[in-house]
């Protein structure tokens, strides 16, 4: 727990070990039904979506899905996801306010895909509508960070009300190694550029980017799931006493305020 | 139509001014090279072209180049000129960084906001500057343009923004990031507010820019061969290991593939936002 380095929490983030989205979905919902495609081009195996029960209170939950197999991960783009799988994502979120009902999204990429297709089809676009119908969602979000939080691609399902971090997720603008390539053009300095970007889950709590740290001591296990089921009812339940304006008008107060000197 | 397939300019500053300056010939005079078409071109015809070579390239402008350019003379009323973030994270060099990029561009920030009149019309400006930072966005870029959206939005007024940035600035790491949802929220209560909001994109619009209020104008007009685009071509590049497309990024692709309004020549700019800012006058609900 303490004493790890930011560098070896990015190892534990991208650790194909890991719970992925899916594992979260199935043990911490009942009834989930998955909801395909964006109605526009396609379906997207990297973002999965639906309808599901959260202590018998109808949610609507979206996770980014990396996959367990090799099989599988290649399947899922390794939980990159195209313009369509936040083009789904916005469909269903703007589902989800149409019959106002929470949305709850799990978070794990290494970012939004980087490709000739996702260029073409809009990766850019995809992420700044989402950022912007987030904003304004007349309903409650919840975003938890359980892996790699990667740039934009991670930021288009986190624009949330309650953003929460595993002790081993990370956040962050680009890639450790990313940084280190432009900044020292040197991407085998990752390490120390893990560091100077301050990506742990405890380095974003303490800059007011996330509201609490989510700890991995049981981490996969049924209590684990449970805890945290129990913390996301609790903290759609102190969101339900705010009125809609009232709601969208504190999520805008709380990324106004970040950074703020 | 066959697209001229530009190189990239090399980053220096490029030398301008204002669109009356006078042309002469002199045989002495400086010149700098086309990277299109690989021209000596006068200095003073190019400014009297606006930094466009006539080849048809379009050289990068500095804010306040592009504000002269675009703006009615002495219209333009700066808004948070002071406006500085903080080292938020303590990155190695950053403050370093920041001073002497202050003194080799004589600007604060990499964005610069204000109102101002395009052929009469008025509207809330920000400029982004590709020689400062290549334009990142920061927490003081971000919030100067939230505030000139909460400006906007209060006053009744549509909004004009030209962009050019790298895109979220690493050196200030999420907070960089969260100026997207902070300006995306922004630009959100402006347009509810049934405000018009028009985005300029130039070379270059890149990453977290892109990827947020680049992309949310209720019209999007871009430069010709700008490049545009999430991810960066190198990236792409090693990630698909395939060579990519010809014109792959340019304002003309994202054109075909429905991504921009139009390609606007610098020589129209000013009539093409002046009318449409005209067409959208009265706006606010």
């Amino acid at each position: 727990m303490a004493g790890k380095t930011s560098y070896e929490r990015v190892k534990a983030a991208r650790s194909a070990d890991r719970p992925t989205g899916f594992d979260y979905v199935n043990y911490i919902f009942s009834d989930f039904v998955e909801l395909h495609g964006d109605r526009r081009f396609g379906d997207d195996a990297a973002i999965v979506g639906g309808i599901a029960r959260l202590s018998g209170r109808p949610v609507t939950v979206i996770a980014i899905e990396k996959g367990h197999t090799t099989r599988d991960r290649m399947a899922r783009n390794f939980g990159m996801p195209h313009p369509e799988g936040y083009r789904k994502a916005l469909r269903l979120m703007q589902q989800a306010e149409k019959f106002h009902r929470p949305v709850i999204c799990f978070v794990d990429t290494a970012g939004a895909y980087c490709g000739i297709g996702a260029e073409e089809r809009g990766q850019g676009q995809a992420i700044a509508e989402n950022l912007v119908a987030m904003s304004g969602l007349k309903t409650p979000i919840l975003s938890v960070l359980i892996g790699e939080g990667g740039s934009g691609g991670a930021l288009a399902l986190a624009v949330a009300d309650r953003v929460w971090m595993l002790e081993n997720a990370v956040y962050s603008v680009i890639s450790p190694e990313g940084c280190a390539s432009i900044l020292w053009k040197d991407a085998a300095r990752a390490e120390e550029a893990a560091s100077c970007l301050k990506l742990t889950a405890h380095d974003a709590l303490e800059m007011g980017i996330t509201e609490e740290v989510i700890p991995e001591d049981q981490l996969g296990t049924p209590a684990f799931y449970d805890d945290l089921a129990y913390k996301l009812t609790q903290a759609l339940a102190s969101l339900d006493d705010l009125t809609v304006e009232q709601l969208v008008a504190a999520r805008y107060v709380r990324f106004r305020n970040i950074g703020q000197p | 139509m066959q697209l001229p397939q530009f190189l990239k300019p090399k980053n220096e500053l490029e030398a301008g001014g204002r669109q009356s300056v006078p042309v002469h010939r002199d045989e002495n005079e400086m010149t700098k090279q086309c990277p299109n078409c690989r021209r000596q071109v006068p200095l003073s015809l190019l400014w009297s072209r606006h930094n466009t070579c006539t080849c048809g390239y379009h050289f990068r402008m500095n804010a306040r180049q592009r504000v002269n350019f675009l703006t009615d003379e002495g219209s333009f009323q700066e808004l948070d000129h002071d406006l500085v973030g903080e080292d938020v994270l303590g990155f190695p060099g950053y403050p370093a960084k920041l001073e002497t990029t202050r003194s080799a561009t004589g600007e604060v920030e990499a964005v610069l906001c204000g109102t101002a009149r395009i052929n009469g019309e008025p509207c809330c400006l920000f400029v982004m500057d590709p020689y400062f930072m290549m334009g990142s966005m920061g927490w003081a870029v971000g919030e100067k343009i939230t505030r000139l959206f909460e400006y906007a939005t209060e006053h009744g007024m549509s909004v004009v923004g030209c962009t050019v940035s790298g895109g979220a600035r690493m050196q200030e790491g999420l907070v960089s990031l969260m100026q997207m949802a902070k300006t995306s929220a922004a630009l959100r209560r402006h347009s509810d507010a049934g405000l018009f909001y028009l985005v300029l994109l130039t070379d270059p619009t890149t990453g977290g820019v892109m990827a947020s209020f680049a992309m949310d104008g209720d019209v999007i007009l871009a430069e010709p061969g700008a490049t545009i685009g999430f991810a960066g071509a190198r990236v792409i590049e090693q990630t698909v290991r395939k060579k990519l497309p010809q014109g792959f990024q340019k304002a003309e692709f994202l054109l075909e593939h429905g991504f921009v309004d139009a390609v606007v020549d610098r020589s129209e700019q000013r009539e093409t936002i002046s009318l449409l800012l005209n067409l959208h006058r009265g706006g606010g609900v």
